[in-house]
């Protein structure tokens, strides 16, 4: 008997005589023998779970976590505090371990979790109808591409390169499979630059993409930006939809955006969720699952899966999109974590991630002058992306991880560093990332002018 | 009965939230962001207490019906049981508060977890390249067929066709049209497998590939696949193997000695990850030599015992979503890989195997007449029976059966696929459940149909117990209500 099965000897042989045959073996008869395995899997040896408890254990402490130093990494993921009720719905058997609501009436806890999901992300992003979750940001931002590509027939993307590298990347990845053109307008002053941005717009354009506030942290005209014809795609920070402008407001089509903020762990990057809200026009070529309100035999307000009919495993080959298993539990930690903030709250939380920015910028001087609101960049001049990354590594020594190298993705912002706060960080953590850097700085001899602490 | 919504409970000025102290200025918002790009009034977010906030969900939750609880054979799907280690393990701060972006040199846990795990999927599955990266087994789909279809451009080929069984996952198809390739239906045989004269009919030099789940959705091994691999090899198509059964053949054979090229994983099946509800998933690919220069970036690297992401790969496909993929589910993955080891492994699919047999003789004994078989063969991990009969000579259709098996407190199958069979349920039953699990399943099976040879009335109106009863999915879809309206107001 193996881990987690319960057959006996005395069980196996009175059910082999119910299925007719003489032995175990006989249930793969119709696997060639030549393709048969002719010795074990090659793996250790299965575990007791206290000795896996232990090798995990030792496995996680060769990492170093956002509890071992104080870090100020974001671009993109953020070590937001959840609080302790989510991980007690989280790890609820009731949530934890069913699957697709498939049999709506025995599944009316989850299927009204993703219909207040989906109120939620729409209320927040101020678009009308909201699916009930994707992956992640990075591929949420290519399906609503291929959204808009069903939508016009068109086969060109324009998107900013203030989007985040790895949803740029993404998109490239799938358009080529459909043979779309992807075009990236660059920066000026940290912001698209809006000139090349309306040139590279044409009559072939499918759809362009901006993200709010950018990759870079700075704040994007985005009603003037989407006052262009093909679709317009934004991906958000939830966390600012307190105090900016929704997206629903600025004239975007289509809304996306990363939810591990939203009660999800950083897990070193996933399992998170991607939100994706659209202007109704668009319902019908969503991706992902819809929970609707109906009524049951009894006239009972009830939910289920809706307009399934866009779905893969009704359309099949015409379906709009292939996702099945999306992250049902990762929206939940979401839904819970917005109505853990309430309608006072997250316009608190942004406001205070907002007020800290300031106040950290008035002790590293920022790389662009644009308003800051939880991310910015600082420049070390005259050093290139090496140079960058050995500063992070010196101040990793003092405790402290200042941020992400921008010369990574970004060979224009090679001497940059993306500094991002959370609520998690202190006033204190915040003068402890100057002295780091300031320190680690005056180490290499490197120039001091950006860090005037 | 009706249960509020969360918009639907608390009172203008209540929160759980408590923000800490900003300790810096308290600049007005006005002087923080320009006017043009701020938000007017603030999002109609609920207004609860804590308490509150957890008495809904914790209600909420009460009305799912789970696997911690019941039976829950849904074909295709492998509910086996998720042992609670893996959440503990995978909630330990070094792995669950680990930045994505976190130097490798100070990551090296995670990325030996992930070598590991890679390694360990290339033995199960025989190919000996792997990706962590996707998300869900339709994402490591449209993994395999954008690598085909860099595999074949490099060869200065351009083929459009993918062929695909009548018996496959929808996701098949519809990854297909999503990679930009025409789909290709191959008919399935009177033994339930592929039929190789549809095939070679249909293999020639525009097909750039073949996608199979072995055993396929109707829980039949393919007998025919050396065959069915020279044939869409001989044509020069790549051979795609969807990893949905992999728990089936465990420790028995394996996709890369089948002559697969591709093969995805399904993490939240085979390998236990919780389903959450619908999610999260994930679904690595492996791949053979030739697909190998495709694969999406980053790639972790071992050298002198050093683990690193590799993004420097030219030939690659890209990459498909953020970061290096779902880590959590990884822990987890590699969690029970550990507990289980090789012969664990094997035992897995053997006794998946043996329990399906078992419960498809017994439903035979109790309801061969009203429920037969699709395909009269010993199966793999699953079996699909037709319930066309029963809904001629009792009136009930599969879903009525189904929604009385909520009555008797299980999960029904998986119902209305595969689509090539009428009235079609396909059970799944797994490897960690018991005899006396199986038997008292088949016992309620009985008693349905004996219940509706009485009175057909009963299962038709069913379920009685439930939460709810029987919902209105029609008239959901006409008129969808997706949202809740909120009050308006200022």
């Amino acid at each position: 008997m193996s881990r987690y099965t319960a057959v006996t000897d005395a069980d196996r042989e009175a059910m082999l005589a119910t299925i007719g045959v003489d032995s175990a073996a006989d249930l793969f008869d119709a696997v060639p023998t030549g393709l048969r395995m002719d010795r074990p899997i090659a793996l250790l040896d299965g575990q007791a779970e206290q000795a896996v408890y232990a090798h995990l254990r030792e496995l996680a402490a060769r990492n170093v976590s956002t509890e071992d130093e104080v870090s100020f990494l974001g671009a993109g993921m953020y070590d937001s505090y959840s609080p302790a009720l989510i991980e007690m719905l989280m790890e609820r058997s009731e949530f934890l371990t069913p699957y697709t609501p498939y049999q709506p009436e025995v599944s009316q806890g989850g299927l009204q979790v993703m219909f207040e999901y989906q109120t939620a992300i729409s209320e927040l992003t101020a678009l009308p109808v909201s699916n009930a979750s994707v992956y992640e940001m990075p591929s949420a931002l290519a399906a609503a591409g291929y959204l808009a590509k069903l939508a016009n027939k068109r086969s060109r993307f324009v998107v900013s390169r203030g989007v985040h590298p790895h949803a740029r990347e993404t998109l490239r990845t799938v358009a080529r499979g459909y043979g779309a053109e992807v075009v990236e307008v660059g920066l000026v002053d940290g912001v698209t630059d809006r000139d090349a941005w309306f040139a590279a717009i044409d009559g072939d354009t499918a759809a362009v993409f901006l993200q709010q506030p950018n990759f870079l942290g700075q704040i994007e005209d985005i009603a003037d930006l989407a006052e262009v014809e093909p679709v317009s795609v934004c991906a958000c920070d939830p966390q600012t939809l307190g105090i900016l402008r929704p997206p629903g407001e600025c004239g975007i089509e289509i809304a996306v955006g990363e939810g591990q903020t939203l009660g999800n762990r950083l897990d070193f990057g996933g399992p998170s969720f991607g939100f994706f809200a659209a202007a109704e026009e668009h319902l019908r070529r969503m991706p992902g699952r819809i929970a609707g309100e109906t009524v049951d035999a009894d006239g009972a307000r009830g939910f289920v899966l809706t307009l399934q009919t866009r779905e893969q495993h009704i359309r099949r080959e015409r379906a709009t999109s292939n996702i099945c298993t999306s992250q049902a539990l990762n929206a939940l930690a979401g839904v819970v974590y917005l109505a853990w903030l309430g309608r006072r709250g997250i316009v608190e939380l942004g406001e205070l991630l907002a007020r800290r920015a300031l106040s950290a910028v008035d002790g590293i001087e920022p790389l662009f002058d644009g308003p800051v609101l939880r991310e910015f960049a600082i420049r070390f001049p005259g050093a290139d992306r090496a140079r960058v990354e050995a500063i992070v590594v010196a101040c990793r020594a003092t405790g402290v991880n200042p941020g992400y190298p921008l010369g990574r993705d970004y060979p224009e912002y090679e001497d940059a560093l993306l500094v991002a706060l959370t609520e998690q960080r202190t006033r204190a953590d915040i003068d402890r990332l100057v002295e780091s850097l300031t320190v680690a700085c005056s180490a290499m001899g490197e120039k001091r002018r950006e860090v005037a602490a | 009965m009706t249960v509020k919504t969360i918009f639907e409970r608390g009172a203008e000025g209540r929160r759980a939230f408590v923000a800490p102290p900003a300790e810096v200025p308290e600049t007005p918002i006005e002087e923080l962001i320009p006017a043009s790009a701020r938000r007017p009034t603030a999002p109609r977010l609920p207004e609860v207490s804590e308490p509150e906030l957890v008495r809904h969900y914790v209600n909420l939750s009460k009305r799912n019906f789970d696997l911690d609880s019941g039976f829950y054979p849904l074909g295709s799907c492998t509910m086996k049981h998720n042992p609670r280690l893996h959440e503990r393990v995978a909630a330990l701060p070094g792995h669950a508060r680990l930045h994505p972006f976190q130097r490798p040199a100070a990551a090296q846990g995670a990325l030996e977890l992930m070598w590991d795990l890679e390694r360990s999927l290339a033995e199960i599955s025989g190919l000996p390249f792997v990706s962590l990266q996707p998300s869900a087994g339709s994402h490591g789909e449209l993994a395999g067929v954008l690598l085909t279809r860099a595999y074949h451009e490099a060869r200065g080929l351009r083929r459009h066709k993918v062929l695909t069984p009548d018996t496959a996952h929808g996701t098949n198809p519809a990854t297909v049209t999503m990679a930009g390739f025409e789909v290709v239906k191959v008919g399935t045989s009177a033994d339930g497998g592929v039929d190789l004269d549809d095939l070679r009919a249909k293999a020639d030099d525009d097909v750039a590939c073949l996608m199979l789940t072995n055993p396929n959705t109707l829980g039949l091994f393919d007998p025919n696949i050396e065959e069915i691999a020279a044939i869409v090899h001989g044509a020069g198509a790549t051979l795609y193997y969807d990893g949905a059964n992999l728990n089936a053949v465990m420790g028995v054979t394996r996709p890369g000695d089948m002559g697969f090229d591709i093969v995805h994983f399904n993490l939240h099946k085979t390998f236990t990850q919780p389903h959450g509800g619908g999610g999260p998933g994930s679904g690595p690919i492996a791949v053979s030599e030739r697909i190998e220069p495709y694969l999406m970036t980053p790639r972790v690297t071992k050298v002198d015992g050093r683990f690193d992401l590799d993004y420097d790969r030219p030939r690659s496909i890209g990459r498909l979503r953020g970061y290096q993929g779902n880590y959590g589910t990884f822990v987890r993955a590699y969690a029970y890989i550990c507990s289980l080891g090789g012969d664990g492994l094997a035992e897995a699919s053997a006794t998946a195997v043996l329990n399906a047999n078992y419960l498809k003789a017994r439903l035979a004994e109790v309801a061969d007449e009203h429920l037969p078989a699709a395909y009269e063969r010993i199966c793999g991990h699953e079996f699909c029976l037709s319930g066309a009969p029963m809904k001629r000579a009792l009136g009930i259709a599969t879903l009525d059966l189904a929604k009385r098996l909520l009555d008797h407190g299980y999960h029904p199958p998986t119902v209305y696929f595969p689509l090539l069979v009428e009235e079609a349920l396909l059970f799944e039953p797994t490897e960690t459940e018991t005899k006396e699990t199986l038997d008292a399943f088949a016992t309620a099976i009985a008693a349905i149909l004996a219940e509706a040879e009485e009175d057909p009335e009963i299962a038709r109106t069913a379920p009685h117990t439930t939460p709810v009863r029987r919902l209105d999915e029609a008239g959901a879809a006409r008129r969808p209500v997706i949202r809740q309206q909120l009050n308006q107001e200022e």
